[in-house]
This record gives structure tokens, sequence and C-alpha cells, in this order.
């Protein structure tokens, strides 16, 4: 079979036929005939300058096929065709990028769900790859603000402004950053991917940023960059990109979060969308996150200061007295954990490092089986039903 | 340096055109300034101006980051000068100049031509404002209202588009011109606008759609045929502008729609399939297809005298001037001058409708008529699917153009829709199934009752399947000033 690849459609039940998209089209992708207006496959270079000029939404279509649909094809489309099952490979059948680096990068990060993830029932329809290697973005740095109290662990706040540029973000995307510079063969890096911490009505509300929650690593190329940019440095952006660890829109959701260090970033963006969207009238949020400490754990501060209703903290330290993490934390919360697994309105979010899954994946276990539900046959089913995700790195 | 691509702010008027180098024009414009504001407070009930909209505003006019939604009061909306940006070596593509350089500024021998023509174009724009000033107090939806509101301040732009024209290019009759244009008012006894179909009222929302459906579509094809101008700054300025026509034919075509989905849903509901079973649908609160037919006839003829007469020699003549071009006139494969071509127009030869062969150059007006009709009779298609959908047996049609005419050889002559001749009695008798009666206008009129909780519609409408800005269903487009 030859590998799939992903086609850029418009809905036709949406689309007014205005051809404001073929106008803008520098490359003349874009056509029509008395019926429909559609993209020709072969010509599709994913500029994506049709994107925001199109004023119903029905431009921002795709599907993953392993045959392209030809011309003839759309025209004759009422509807848009489902998106066929082409296999369970998420790199190459899912929509989370348009680029196959970025597409690796996150089927890798999604792995331990254990199977190909899909966005929640409820979720907003998100944009993806706005932005390219080849047609980045350029934000300005509007702050950078350390967020832990231990210079061997530092932790940075950095908010990003896109001015006039469209960056139409969901809680839960990622966006890449381009290093400066190029490697040892003289290309230049590939874009590291941060994953955003604020709402999608931005940091602050209605403004046109965000923000992103980083980490200095020793020899980390992009993160040392990141954690010395200044207010007023300009950063090359590509992105958003992700499109299943997303939060559902249906305030009755019940949200599981379990985090470590910087996988805290989605946590505070899904946090900060309920408090900004419903407040606490909703079907609550649980968090589990750990830290080495207090001082090491990001946004221990505002953390402080959300209140229960909205969003039940369990913080977890593994240097602080007795070494607890998270699923000890879990464990000791037995009943809470076990009534949300219970709950077909749960949806599970776990972000942090790759070492973290095996100890969730067991208190998982052990809690499921102590109200006789088998654990991997849950999550699968979760994990269909969008209520599932898992981002590690 | 010059930034052309994105908005300067630096003057009270954002602009990519360097007005704040252009102390002449600035200052012309900045004298303007005042009596606009004044206009657009005196026209939107208070309430809705110090509501804050959730309105998009072009920002630059690079296709990716060219406009950017946020909360607005209306007066404070920034109403800009942007011109699409300048093609280098840009050729006149039509008429007996066509392949030479686009001119820069106005060629002496055209001159009347161009303003006459910047200044048709630049009375429509806040006729429909005028026309719509009211429907906020009615709106069916926050959604809705938001919609009309960026109508509204778009059509506003445009205004200054054209009159950003009149200013640099026209010196003092540009400038009087531009004075008339706040002078003039749509219905207005002594000074109307000059278009007839800008001069009818709006009264409910239905005809609101319906006028962004037919008749800001033509406005879209009169835009589209001065973008092809040779005088490239009006070209410029009518491809920007025709980025944020889009939307307008989006509300309308929407707008009918989602009116369309309401009464076959409440039809289904019901158990009806009559689509004539008029009392019961409209006890339920949705208007029926049948009156929803009368609207498409009215509105859409009423637009289709606004393409003047199928022969005309003014059109004539500003395609041969390279002023005006055909709809896509650069991917038209032909001579781009006509002087040896025929085209088909619609006639009357004893009582009885013909296609008569006229020299081309004569029937530019005709040809572009006949492009909209194409591109309005598939919008007409798509509001079928939906009736089709819900399995209800009834088609809306575009009547025949003969029908209900005002302008051209049409006028006056007793056609009906479907294009007869009839005597005056059978007309008179038929006026009331084709074309909408007061007692259709009252009863909708009686629908429009205002519905202002975020995410909920009045009973005659759907909401629609995507969000604004991919807004969720229930987001407050409009946050109402309470006074």
């Amino acid at each position: 079979m030859t590998k799939p690849i992903k086609q850029h459609l418009i809905d036709p039940e949406i689309c007014i036929r205005c051809y404001t998209c073929e106008m803008t089209c520098p490359i003349e992708a874009i056509t029509h005939n008395d019926d429909n207006v559609v993209v020709d496959a072969d010509k599709c270079n994913f500029c994506m300058d049709c994107i925001p000029v199109c004023p119903t939404g029905s431009i921002d279509e795709w599907r993953v096929v392993s045959e392209p649909y030809s011309l003839d094809e759309q025209f004759a489309w009422d509807e848009l065709p489902e998106q066929q099952d082409l296999g369970s490979s998420e790199a190459e059948t899912g929509l989370e990028a348009l680029d196959e680096a970025m597409a690796h990068l996150l089927a890798e990060a999604h792995a331990g769900a254990g199977g190909k993830a899909k966005a929640p029932a409820s979720a907003a329809k998100p944009s993806i790859n706005l932005y390219t290697l080849g047609k980045p973005a350029t934000a300005k740095v509007q702050g950078n603000y350390r967020l832990t109290d231990d210079p061997e662990h530092d932790v940075r706040h950095i908010i990003l402004d896109f001015g006039g540029l469209p960056m139409p973000v969901l809680e839960g995307q990622s966006i890449g950053i381009i290093p400066p510079g190029t490697d040892a063969n003289g290309q230049p890096h590939l874009p590291r991917l941060y994953s955003i911490s604020s709402p999608r009505d931005g940091e602050r509300p209605n403004y046109n940023n965000l923000s992103l929650t980083v980490k200095r690593e020793a020899q980390g190329l992009c993160s040392n960059y990141v954690c010395d940019l200044k207010p007023g440095d300009e950063v090359q952006i590509t992105g958003p990109f992700g499109a299943t660890f997303l939060i559902p829109d249906d305030p009755d959701a019940r949200l599981l979060m379990i985090c470590t260090g910087t996988g805290s970033a989605p946590m505070r963006a899904f946090t900060m969308r309920r408090q900004r969207s419903v407040g606490g009238k909703s079907g609550g949020m649980t968090m589990f996150f750990g830290a080495r400490g207090e001082k090491q754990l990001p946004y221990f501060g505002p953390l402080k200061k959300v209140p229960k209703d909205l969003l039940d903290q369990n913080l977890v330290y593994s240097r602080e007295g007795a070494q607890h993490y998270v699923q000890d934390a879990m464990r000791d919360e037995e009943d809470k954990v076990a009534d949300l697994l219970a709950d077909p309105k749960t949806h599970i979010y776990i972000c942090g490092l790759r070492g973290m899954e095996e100890g969730v994946e067991l208190a998982f276990t052990n809690i499921a089986e102590s109200i006789g539900l088998q654990w991997t046959a849950l999550r699968d089913t979760m994990r269909d039903e969008g209520r599932y995700h898992v981002e590690t790195y | 340096m010059l930034d052309l691509i994105n908005v300067s702010y630096d003057t009270q008027i954002p602009n990519n055109v360097g007005l704040s180098s252009d102390k002449k024009v600035l200052k012309a414009l900045e004298r303007w300034h005042p009596g606009y504001i004044n206009w657009w407070n005196d026209l939107i009930p208070q309430n809705f101006q110090e509501s804050m909209v959730y309105l998009r505003t072009a920002v630059s006019v690079d296709p990716k980051g060219w406009a950017k939604f946020d909360y607005v009061k209306m007066p404070e909306y920034r109403w800009g000068v942007l011109l699409a940006p300048q093609v280098e070596d840009r050729r006149i593509p039509c008429g007996e100049h066509a392949g030479e350089l686009a001119w820069q500024e106005v060629p002496g021998e055209y001159r009347n031509m161009l303003k006459r023509l910047i200044v048709i174009q630049g009375d429509t724009e806040p006729g429909s404002v005028e026309q719509q000033r009211f429907l906020g107090l009615t709106a069916p939806s926050l959604y809705d209202m938001r919609n009309l509101f960026q109508v509204n301040v778009e059509e506003g732009r445009h205004l200054w588009a054209m009159v950003y024209l009149l200013f640099k290019y026209f010196g003092k009759d540009g400038r009087e011109e531009a004075d008339d244009l706040l002078r003039r008012s749509s219905g207005s006894e002594e000074a109307p606008r000059m278009l007839g179909a800008f001069n009818e009222e709006t009264p409910d929302w239905l005809s609101f759609f319906m006028f962004t459906y037919f008749t800001d579509r033509d406005g879209k094809m009169q835009l589209e045929s001065l973008a092809q101008s040779g005088f490239d700054p009006l070209s410029r300025t009518c491809r920007f502008m025709l980025t944020e026509e889009a939307h307008h034919m989006f509300v309308g075509e929407t707008g009918v729609g989602r009116t369309i989905q309401a009464t076959v849903d409440a039809m289904n509901k019901a158990g009806i399939t009559d689509p004539y079973d008029t009392d019961k649908i409209r006890n339920m609160g949705v208007i029926d297809l049948p009156t929803i037919q009368k609207k498409l006839n009215l509105h859409y003829t009423l637009s289709l005298d606004l393409f003047g007469q199928e022969v005309s020699t003014n059109a004539a003549n500003a395609f041969n001037a390279g002023i005006k071009g055909r709809y896509m006139e650069t991917r038209i494969q032909d001579d781009h001058r006509l002087q040896n071509d025929t085209y088909k127009v619609l006639d009357i030869e004893n009582g009885v409708l013909i296609e008569r062969e006229v020299p081309a150059l004569t029937a530019i007006n005709m040809r572009l008529r006949d492009d909209y009709v194409r591109d309005a009779a598939g919008g007409v298609g798509r509001w079928n699917k939906i009736i089709e959908k819900a399995g209800i047996e009834f088609e809306l049609k575009l009547p025949h153009q003969a029908f209900n005419r005002k302008i051209g050889v049409f006028a006056g002559k007793n056609f009906d829709p479907d294009g007869n001749l009839v005597s005056g009695e059978d007309y008179d008798k038929g006026i009331t199934q084709w074309l909408p009666t007061h007692a259709d206008g009252d009863f909708i009129t009686s629908l429009m009752k205002p519905c202002f909780e975020p995410g909920k519609y009045a009973s005659w409408i759907a909401a629609p399947k995507v969000g604004i800005d991919n807004k969720p269903g229930d987001f407050e487009y409009v946050k109402l000033h309470m006074a």
C-alpha cells in the first residue's frame, strides 16, 4: 500500500462559493465549477494563505487518504466524505500535524495511550500547521518569568505576542520554536515542540498572545535559547500542532489531570479555560501534580489561589519528607479516582516525563480492579471515545 | 520606509497608503471624518453604539493576517484606507488600451467617467447601512446582530475607500462629491440615494438576508468589474474590498438557509408535508416556503435592475476605455477588446421574448448580469438541498429576468415569474402569489422578536453550523450595553 497523504478539502455544505480562496491562492491550486470549489491535491503546498480569508470556516478541512480525491470526485460532492480508517499509525494516518517531522514527534509523545488518540467529542475544531519551517510566524517576547525558586531547576513562563498575525490555538495544542542558527550540516534547526500553557483567548483575554512553560535543560539547544529570551526579542514559530489532546467544551465533563514538571502546561491552559468559560459551575477538575518540591513546582504560587470547586489539587513531592510520586497520591485518593474511572463523563490527561507512565498505569490498573474493571479494556474504550490522552516526552 | 502591507496607525485614519506623508489628502480626510462619525452616531440606536461587538478589523492586506477579531464599540471601529498591494508591471486588461501599463493617475479623458463610477459605488455603501439601521432592535440572536454590525462597519469602510479615491485623485469636485455622499440618504424625498434598490426599506431580517444575498451580490459583481480597472488605485481598492464583501455574501446565503432550515425542521416536527399549508406552518412561528419564494422574487428582480440597460453605450465606453472590465476579465480567453464580437441579449419583439445578437461591447451590462444570475443561482440550489434533505417537496426558483422589472427592455411589462407575457388582469391577480403582500410583511414583522441570550435563536431561524472565528455556540458575540 502506498503511504497515506494528507489532503486539503473544502466543505461543500458550508462553502458559499465566494471564490475568495481561489483568488487568494498564490499557485492556482483552487478551482471551481458550477457546483463546488475544490482544491487540487497535486498542486496544494499547504501554504495556508486561503485559510484566514474564508468567511465561512469551510476551508479548513483535511482528510488522510491513501489515494487523493480527484477534482471530479470533489465537484460531485454534496457533503464531505467521512475520514476513512487507514490503520492505527498516528504519525501516518492522524491529523495532528501536516508535516512529517512534527507528526512523528507528536505520535511518539502520544504512544503511551496504547492506541490511536481521538479528540473529545465536544472539543472545538483545532487549526493546525498554519506556519511551517519554510513560512514561520514571527512572535515578539512580551515576558519571561521564572516559575521556580531553584537555580538548578530553572522553569520559565514565556509570553509570546503575535501582533496582527492570526494564531488560533486551543488548550493542549503545541507550537514549534525554531532555534536560531544551523546544525552541523549547515541546515536550519528543526523546530522544538512546546505545549501552550494559556487558554485559547490569550494569556491575557482577547490579546493575541500565548504562554509556554519551558524548563532549561543543561545541554538543551532550544530550551536555553528560550529561557534566555528577553522582552522584545523576536522568535520564529511554527504550528499550531495537535488535534486530540484537547479539552471537551462540555462543561459537565469531569477532568482528571496527571502531570509532572512542565507537563503542567496544558493543565494550566485547561484550568484557565474552565475558569474563564464556566467558572466553578462545571463537572470539576482533579489534578495530581508531581515535582521534587514546592520550590521546583511550576506555578506553585498561582495554584494556591485557584478555588477547590474549580480545581481539586493534589500536589505531590518526591524530595520532601517521604518520597511521594503522583501514582502514590492517586492510590491515597483511591475512592476519588475510582469514582472518576467509573463515570463516562470523565476525561483523563497525562502529561510529563515519559518515566511517569509506568507508575500511573499501574495505579490505574489497581484502582480499576478494585471496582471490578479491567484497566486496559477501560483505557481503550476511553481512548476511542476521546477521553484518554497521553503526551509524554 | 513606507510599509505597504501592514497598516499604519500614525494618523487618525489607519491606512497603507502613506497618508502621514500625504498632508493634503490627510487633511481633507480629517476634515471629512467628523461628518462621517456624526452620520454614524445619528444612525444606529444608541445602546448598540455603546455595546461591545465582536468584530473583525482589517489590519493588513496580507492574506495571512488581514483581519483581527476583537470586541469593539462600533463608533471606535478603525475605519481605514486599505489597498491591495500594487502588482508590479500591471497592464490594462481590456479595451482599446489593453496591454498598456495601468494608470497610476487619472487619465484626463476619462476623468468624469471614472469619478461617476466611484461616486455611484460610494453611494451604495452608506445607503445599505441606512436601510439596515433599526434591524439590531429585532435581531434573532447575538450572532446575527454581530453579523449585521460587521456588514455595517465594513460598508462604512468601503465608503471610506471610495472617499479616499475622490480626495486623492479628484481635487475640489472630488471633495464636493464626498460631502454629498453623506448628504444623500436612503429613502429621502429631497436627496435620495442614487440607485433605486438602496432607497427601498429593509423592514425585517429576512429582507436583510435577501438583500445581502441578492443586492450585495450585485455590489460584488460591480466590485469585481472595477477590480479589473486600468486605473490601478481603483483596482487595488476594489480587490481588497472583495475580501470583506465575501462575508456579506456569507451572511445572506446562510441567513436565508437557516430560515429555511427552521421552517422545514418545524414542518417535520409537526408532521406537515404540504408546504402550502400556510396557516399551520405560520402558527409554529416559522416562515412558510412560498413566502420565502415571494421575498426572493422581490429582491432578485430589484437587484437585476441595478445592472442597468441591457444594451448600453455607457458600459461600452467604460469597457473600451479600460475603466471597467468584465467579471474575471483576466481569466477570459479572448482579445479583451471585443471590437468584432457579438453577445446575445434578451429582448421583446412583437410581444415575444427573443434573443438578439448585439455588438459585445454594448452588451457589457448584460454579460455581467448573466454572470450574476449564474452566481446567484448557485446559492438557490444549495437552499433547495436543505429542503430536499428534509424530505419536503418544494423548490425555490429564480424568477425569469423579465418579471417585475423597472429598468431595461422589460420595464413595466406584465411578465409573470415564468417569463410569460400576461394580461393586466392576470398580472394583478397573480401578483399576490408572486410578490410579498402587506399581510405577508405584517406576518414576518410579527416574528421579529429580539433574542439576546447567548446561544439562543428566534423561532424562525436555525442556529449556524459554524461559529464566527470558530467560536463555540454560546459565544457572546455582542456584550449588550444596558442603559
